[in-house]
């Protein structure tokens, strides 16, 4: 009886004689060389980018000729995506979570025309006017922190409609005109510090461009070396298994939403120095190019992936195009082609790496 | 059976309603000291309600539980954590694409004994590597390298591994295991229960929820038979057959009174 009756436990094994010794025993296998970049490229994901800035660099060397290489041209191309890659330095935080911010360029021209109005139009200190402009920051952060974790708006569509707010919102503080650098320089020059620059061998370097240095440093260090940066890429991973595994996953995702409004404010600080003036309808395609450097970096759109210095690459890769291509004097058109077929190549290489990876 | 032994997890008439639908009714649960018990029942009889009630995802509307004898009462699964009863949930609660190292001590991180540990709370992966590599070896998981490859490189089993490896590691009191070998093939499920006798030689209990009675059967001290929301019977797996067992699941077969 019992035996008829034991049939539907057809999926009874019995233990067998021949013990599997490869189980859970973590060896490497030997891998065909295809295979062995596949698990090299997770491992190092600044590689693809790295590779493509050496790459476009060698190329326009030889393009666009012996102006492209100048010291000064070299340091003219980081001075120029020092803004977009601090913005991206944000973006790209958010993106580590499996999110998107539409409205990190909205954010940093508000925090600059907060700064800009408060000390420079209603003759207010700079002690009153830059902590307000970073509060205002940390603040934007918060409110979209609060519409995606609490209101449960997915992230494109709470900061499409903050962007719109933002921009709105700094027309109306600036009444759509900018602040000029020559009122700058008399009420308020500190709001121009990032625009100085030292001189070294031929080059001139903002202290912009040593601020986009440092942001990414910062984060760097912040991403890999602390708990909170290993709970980043978790949530960005699998939120639900980062929740089992005991992370507090809203709070970490309303602490990205606030740094990163805290970076775009420190954006909105360097861009005065870099436009030399206050300017409301600047950088209106900011969201769109730092989304451009993150993914060109190699940051995953799905979350969990990349490292954070892939962004800074993916800047640089684009400010080179767009020296190399000027200086060869071939038409502007061509930046956004050759800039569009970067960021598909980027992208298709990333789904090659989760395909294999998963 | 005697009485005399304190059951280290014990519940008593627990009650879960969801609405009008009753998913725990007068439920008792009792987990001896070094056991492995195993916990049975029919799709809907409540199981998983219980087991969410004794890991504290959910909270009970009425009814008491003990742990080494003292009540508790968990308002979310970290707490029931922090007293020392960890679960390896079915969908596992890995972070894919993190290391082997860093998902053993994801949300418990060691921070540096230095400065920079207690302002930035930066990571200690020295000791975490090492404790993270003593932790897999003890259990038979590590042979030579390489726990600081991702999760994801691994096979099905080996996730259940790291899954068990990290319970062990930090389940001082209970450990309950939620379908550990249902996607596995035949050799993983056998290195996952030998992995489980592998824990429980080590002192602690184990609580295994599971749908292939031949591994409840082969490797559980005791079964808990769950049934319309309630435990309907306890039964060793020496003193009855499969087929019977299942009779008393399905309600088939009254139970000898207990």
């Amino acid at each position: 009886m019992e035996k008829t009756l034991a049939t539907p436990f057809a999926d009874h094994d019995p233990p067998s004689e021949e013990e599997d010794v490869q189980f859970a025993v973590f060896t490497e296998e030997r891998q065909g060389l295809l295979t062995r970049v596949q698990h090299f490229l997770p491992v190092f994901p600044t590689a693809v980018p790295l590779i493509v800035l050496i790459l476009s660099l060698a190329g326009f060397g030889l393009f666009a000729g012996k102006g492209f290489f100048s010291a000064y041209n070299m340091s003219l191309i980081v001075q120029q995506v020092s803004i977009i890659g601090v913005l991206a330095a944000a973006q790209s935080l958010i993106i580590l979570t499996a999110g998107i911010d539409l409205s990190v360029a909205a954010t940093m021209v508000l925090c600059s025309a907060v700064a800009g109005q408060l000390s420079v139009k209603l003759g207010l200190s700079l002690i009153i006017g830059l902590p307000l402009s970073f509060a205002a920051g940390a603040g934007i952060g918060w409110l979209n922190g609060f519409l995606i974790t609490r209101v449960k708006l997915p992230a494109f569509i709470a900061t499409l409609g903050t962007w719109n707010i933002f921009y709105a919102l700094n027309l109306y503080l600036s009444g759509a005109q900018s602040i000029r650098g020559s009122d700058i320089d008399t009420a308020a020059p500190i709001l121009k510090f990032f625009g100085r620059s030292v001189s070294l061998f031929g080059t001139q370097i903002t202290y912009g461009s040593f601020l986009l240095v440092i942001v990414f440093g910062i984060l760097w260090y912040a991403l890999n070396k602390t708990a909170w940066g290993r709970h980043v890429y978790a949530v960005g991973d699998d939120k639900e298994a980062a929740e089992l595994a005991g992370i507090p996953t809203d709070r970490v995702l309303m602490s990205v939403y606030v740094v990163a409004g805290l970076i775009c404010a420190l954006a909105g600080w360097s861009a005065i120095g870099r436009i030399g003036a206050v300017s409301p309808t600047s950088f209106y395609e900011g969201n769109l190019q730092s989304i451009t450097a993150a993914v060109i970096g190699g940051i995953s759109l799905f979350g969990g992936r990349g490292s954070i210095l892939g962004p800074l690459l993916g800047a640089l890769i684009v400010g080179v195009f767009q020296s190399g291509l000027r200086i060869g004097g071939v038409d502007v058109l061509w930046q956004f082609f050759a800039i569009g077929w970067l960021i598909i190549f980027a992208v298709a290489i990333d789904q090659w790496i989760r395909k294999f990876s998963a | 059976m005697t009485e005399t032994v304190q059951p280290v997890l014990s519940a008593r008439n627990l009650v879960k309603k969801y609405g009008r639908v009753v998913a725990i009714d007068h439920a008792d649960f009792d987990l001896l000291p070094g056991e492995i018990l195993g916990v049975i029942g029919d799709n809907g009889a409540g199981k998983s309600s219980l087991i969410k009630a004794l890991s504290g995802a959910i909270r009970i509307d009425s009814g008491d539980i003990a742990l080494e004898g003292r009540p508790v009462s968990f308002a979310s699964p970290i707490e029931a954590r922090q007293s020392g009863i960890e679960t390896v949930y079915q969908t596992l609660a890995l972070s894919p694409a993190l290391s082997i190292c860093e998902n053993m001590f994801l949300g418990r991180e060691i921070y540096s004994d230095n400065i920079f540990g207690r302002l930035f709370h930066q990571l200690d992966r020295n000791r975490m590597t090492v404790i993270a590599r003593e932790k897999l070896a003890e259990l038979g998981l590590l042979t030579i390298q390489n726990i600081q490859q991702p999760v994801e490189t691994l096979s099905g089993g080996q996730r259940q591994g790291v899954a068990v490896a990290r319970a062990a590691a930090f389940g001082s009191k209970v450990i309950i295991l939620d379908e550990p070998t249902a996607a596995l093939g035949v050799k993983e499920s056998r290195k996952v229960l030998d992995l489980i006798l592998e824990v429980r030689a080590r002192g602690v209990p184990i609580v295994l929820i599971s749908h292939k009675m031949p591994h409840v059967f082969e490797i559980c001290d005791r079964i808990h038979v769950h049934r319309l929301g309630k435990r309907a019977a306890v039964v060793k797996p020496g003193e009855i057959s499969m087929s019977d067992a299942v009779a008393i699941m399905t309600g088939a077969l009254q139970v000898p009174a207990a």
